[in-house]
């Protein structure tokens, strides 16, 4: 042991000979899908010729990840009847919380699949890569729901970051793309070091990288000095404030989100926000609960930075991707809110936030991926103008889309917020479920201005108009997400059930 | 059709038919129809827009005949659980405050649905007109306060498109402000439905409930400190005073019924203001009467000065629609000084009058835009005279106007007197100061009549048609009301009183140095203030009916 001194309880048993963990392979059986899927996929369509066309790969990751949400069908059940486990001792969870955000992913795939369909034949960068890149990316997000183990939290970061820095920047054509791809590589690695070195500060403090240690360690133990492991908390939630896109840690959000291709921007506020925030609520919610009144104020103060931050910023931009950029930082803060109630209820909440958010993202963004016409450029508030008249169906649905996101009724996002809201007022932070709301009326003025330029603006006459394809994949999803953020608008109670059981039950070890 | 009625409701108000489901669910399902339809089949939208306007009409109707009029508390109740696990049921009932409003919704839409032929998109203008109404209705039949907010923020979205597509001028400027002040007004009131649930929750035990008649039962803040309880009602009355608007809060005001398509300001000024007084009295004076009686003075003065600033503001108008959008700010200021007056006669009067203000105000944007498609302008200036060429359009005007100033013998003098009277119990110098605002009324309508019917008619104005039959026809019921509430608002008044008087005796017992103040005080002390007089005051049920019957 080369790491710092330890305050064991009891000695380590040494292990007298190599031995391998149990593992019960059946409670990562989403994770095997969507990785061997991803392998699979790559295989078959590098040795037969006539099926590198896009379209097959794009649809076999909406089969794989489709799979893969199923998967966790008879899981949910298992776990309902045996409750919560874990396997290759200890260090990867299974509990409802990991399989709700695990199945969050997966349709998350599923749906960025569709719309990116026919737009990377289109721009011509459709290969399988793309497909294979984005189950891995998804692997190694659900990796990092289910991790047990701040090592393996790491591991699936990195397996989860890496892959969406080279989708970042896949659009070689296109400047912007390679340049968000490198900022984000490179802001990114520092974010990786920070959590990285944040978990050895945290391994310092507490004598353990497993969560179910640390927690029992920290309800057991005093600590004379708590320097290192406030410092660890600190690091830690800088790295992870940076994967989801928390006020300070933003500054990449609007640039990568202006330059990455389309599609990707939406995987990205979908996949990453919500693997992010399952990590920041099993690492701070769940493992250093004894210590929320240290780190609840940090987190207060990233969601008012970032419902206000976000909000105001949005309004002034006129680039739409930008806006939504933005826009994402503020729903980030929300979702903060809930995180920093550190209750049930906020945990309850955040997971509604982040399952109502990825839907509405993506569906956003599959609409956002149509309106960029040929070259994905076109996506300015005038180059929106008129539109309403030209695709009413899909500037109909991106207004449904963006009304969800402002918080309107009859959509899922009015009870996402109400949820946050409840579970704030119900920790005591009544002023920030006022700031919240506050930001979310200013946040209503930028989709506002995405509606009116849609219907209540006419297109610039003489300028010649974006030449739109509207492929049936990326309206299959369109509608998909539609329907999903009109029907938990009205009835969103089996989502709430559902979130209500995931919260999570870190598992101890065995 | 009152036998009829009777027999089937005689179980105290429920039924097996939901009738307030059926009016919130038939508009909303005509909206979700003509979203449907195919686009080649236009002559279809207006027909079954108003079909499913005047079906709703009928059942609004139908709920008033059959309604009890000696009870005081919620018929027809429908309770559904919705999102159990937070809470949330669908509650509806109807009592005296919210039943006329009912029947004003359901009769002003389709008025508002005939009266104008959209220039485009007939579609998508009927499923807004037609989502809008099932939102209205929503907001006055919700006893769950989670249901309220929603039906109270859905509306914006229909009243935005509305605005913002088929609007004149700087509607898209007007839609944005409309939707994001009243969207600010009420963000903060979700975080005080959600306060007042959880502390009665964590007080009281049980479950999170939103029920209205739970929460103002067990009046949870009652006991922590007052001012948590204010600081909630405030984020109450900020959402219903934007909607009023009260001043300060009024700037949307003039602009979004100025630029709205005619169908929209019928709308707009005649159903949608009321939420806002509505939601006074159905959540702020009931959820929290100590803070209503403790904030009491101030939306009275608010109120006093919206009468004077409106008028006052109407009077400079060169638009003739600007000039009636700012008579409603005088008129709104009016029901507020009535429902703070917290008496019999001024409540009775405040709601009569948002009954009153809907069907004058909605009479006077149908003219103004059957003028506006004549004359293709609404500057005062331009027109001149119509009078010669328009004789019956300027007898129906006048007798809507006259109706909207409060001359005796039409409806808007009942509700008038009766809130002047009880805000004169209540509040005698406020009251005398209002009384300026029923001589400055006089003064702007009399006088923009003058400019736009009487002199000289030049150019255009002298050969601008007069009211075609149709019009006539769809301004009848209006102008029936305007005279049979006016001459005879027995049954009216009856229908209400019992609901008032209940609200009025919750107050007083949640509060402990309240006393409603009445006449009597007035007369005993000779001051004016009646916090330290005994007194039960129940004879005055019979001088608010009578006072009105003058």
């Amino acid at each position: 042991m080369m790491f710092a001194q330890v305050p064991p309880t009891t000695d380590p048993p040494v292990p007298t000979e190599f031995s391998t963990p149990d593992v019960d392979a059946w409670l990562i059986l989403p994770l095997l899908v969507l990785i061997g899927g991803a392998v699979l996929l790559l295989m078959v369509a590098s040795l037969v010729k006539s099926l590198q066309d896009g379209r097959f790969a794009a649809y076999a990751t909406t089969a794989i990840a489709a799979s893969a949400a199923i998967c966790v069908i008879p899981l949910w059940a298992r776990l309902n009847a045996d409750g919560a486990s874990s396997t290759f001792n200890g260090a990867v969870g299974f509990d409802g919380f990991s399989l709700f955000i695990t199945v969050m992913i997966c349709i998350s795939v599923a749906l960025t699949a569709l719309v990116a369909a026919q737009y990377l034949i289109d721009e011509g960068f459709g290969g399988v890569e793309f497909y294979v890149l984005m189950l891995l990316s998804a692997a190694g997000g659900v990796v990092m729901a289910s991790a047990n183990d701040l090592i393996v939290l790491f591991l699936g970061l990195e397996v989860l970051s890496i892959a969406v820095y080279v989708l970042v920047a896949s659009q070689l054509r296109r400047f912007a793309s390679t340049e968000a791809g490198l900022k984000y590589f490179l802001l990114g690695a520092f974010s990786s070091a920070f959590l990285l070195y944040g978990i050895a500060l945290v391994y310092g403090a507490t004598g353990s990288t497993n969560m179910s240690t640390i927690k029992d360690f920290l309800a057991g133990n005093l600590l004379t000095n708590n320097a290192l492991l406030l410092a660890g908390f600190a690091l830690m939630l800088v790295g992870l404030g940076f994967k989801v896109a928390a006020v300070p840690f933003h500054a990449w959000t609007p640039d990568v989100y202006e330059g990455a291709p389309s599609p990707v921007v939406g995987f990205m506020a979908s996949v990453v926000k919500a693997a992010g925030f399952a990590a920041l609520i099993r690492v701070f919610v769940v493992t250093f609960s004894t210590y929320a009144s240290d780190w609840q104020p940090a987190i207060y103060a990233l969601a008012v930075l970032s419902l206000l931050g976000g909000s105001i910023a949005a309004v002034v931009q006129t680039n739409v991707k930008r806006m939504l950029a933005y826009s994402s930082i503020s729903h980030a803060g929300f979702i903060l809110v809930g995180v920093q109630a550190a209750t049930d209820d906020g945990v309850r909440a955040a997971l509604f936030y982040v399952a109502a958010y990825s839907v509405m993202i993506v569906g956003t963004f599959g609409v956002v991926t149509v309106f960029g016409g040929e070259g994905d450029h076109a996506h300015s508030l005038d180059d929106y103008r008129g539109l309403g008249r030209r695709r009413p169906a899909l500037a109909f649905a991106l207004t449904i889309l963006l009304l969800s996101q402002a918080g309107v009724p009859f959509t899922v996002g009015f009870f996402a917020k109400l949820e946050i809201i409840t579970a704030a007022v119900g920790a005591g932070s009544q002023w920030l479920g006022v700031i919240a709301m506050l930001a979310a009326v200013i946040a209503a003025y930028l989709y506002l201005r995405i509606v009116v330029s849609l219907f209540m603006q006419d297109a610039d006459e003489e300028a010649e108009p974006v030449r739109l394809r509207t492929p049936d994949t990326a309206v299959a999803a369109i509608a998909i997400a539609v329907a999903a953020v009109m029907f938990f608008g009205i009835v969103p109670g089996p989502l709430d059930d559902v979130a209500r059981d995931a919260v999570p039950v870190l598992v101890t070890r065995g | 059709m009152m036998g009829f009625a009777s027999t089937i409701f005689a179980s105290g108000g429920t039924v097996d038919f939901p009738l307030l489901s059926a009016l919130i669910a038939i508009p909303a399902a005509g909206a979700v129809l003509l979203t449907l339809l195919p686009r080649s089949r236009p002559e279809l939208f207006r027909q079954i827009a108003v079909l499913l306007s005047v079906a709703t009409g009928a059942i609004s109707i139908w709920l008033l005949a059959a309604f009890d009029s000696g009870v005081d508390g919620f018929q027809f109740r429908t309770e559904h659980s919705w999102v159990s696990d937070l809470g949330i049921s669908w509650l509806l009932g109807v009592d005296g405050i919210s039943l006329f409003l009912i029947v004003l919704t359901g009769i002003l839409f389709p008025i508002a649905i005939m009266a104008e032929e959209p220039d485009r998109d007939p579609k998508q203008y009927y499923a807004w007109l037609l989502l809008l109404e099932a939102g209205c209705m929503g907001v006055f039949m919700a006893l769950d306060l989670v249901m309220f907010f929603i039906f109270f923020e859905i509306v914006l979205v229909p009243m935005y498109f509305l605005i913002g597509r088929w609007g004149h001028g700087n509607r898209v400027f007007a839609a944005t402000k409309f939707f994001l002040y009243t969207m600010a007004g009420s963000a903060l009131m979700l975080v005080g439905i959600v306060t007042l649930a959880v502390l009665d929750a964590s007080r009281g035990g049980h479950a999170l409930t939103f029920s209205l008649e739970i929460l103002g039962d067990s009046q949870a803040l009652a006991e922590s400190s007052s001012w948590t309880a204010r600081f909630v009602f405030l984020s109450f009355a900020l959402a219903f005073a934007v909607k009023v608007p009260i001043f300060p809060l009024h700037t949307w005001l003039p602009d979004a019924h100025t630029e709205a398509p005619t169908a929209g300001s019928v709308i707009l000024a005649g159903v949608m203001l009321k939420l806002g007084t509505y939601g006074f009295l159905r959540f702020g004076l009931f959820l929290f009467p100590e803070a209503s009686v403790y904030f009491a003075p101030l939306f009275v003065a608010l109120g006093v000065i919206g009468i004077l600033y409106g008028a006052v503001v109407a009077t400079m108008q060169r638009d003739l629609k600007r000039l009636v959008a700012y008579s409603s700010v005088a008129h709104l200021g009016f029901i507020v000084l009535g429902t703070f007056s917290l008496n019999s006669e001024g409540i009775t009067g405040g709601l009569l009058q948002m009954v009153n203000h809907g069907v004058s105000t909605g009479a006077l944007f149908l003219l103004v835009g059957m003028i506006y498609q004549r004359r293709h302008t609404r500057m005062i200036d331009e027109l001149g005279g119509l009078q010669k060429s328009a004789p019956i359009m300027a007898g129906v005007f006048m007798l809507v106007m006259l109706s909207s100033i409060g001359l005796p013998g039409l409806n808007g003098f009942v509700g008038e007197y009766l809130t002047l009277l009880g805000a004169f119990m209540a509040h005698r110098w406020w009251a005398v100061i209002a009384t300026v605002g029923v001589i400055l009324a006089a003064v702007y309508l009399l006088w923009a009549y003058q400019r736009v019917f009487h002199g000289p008619a030049e150019g255009e104005n002298a050969d601008m048609p007069d009211l075609r039959f149709s019009e006539g026809l769809l301004l009848l019921p209006l102008l029936g009301l305007i005279l049979f509430m006016g001459i005879y608002p027995k049954p009216v008044i009856e229908r209400m009183e019992p609901s008032i008087d209940a609200l009025i005796d919750h107050i007083e017992e949640y509060v402990e140095d309240f006393t409603e103040p009445t006449n009597d005080v007035l007369v005993a002390t000779g001051a004016g203030h009646g916090e330290d007089t005994e007194h039960s005051g129940d004879t005055d049920d019979g001088e608010g009916s009578e006072g009105a019957d003058e």
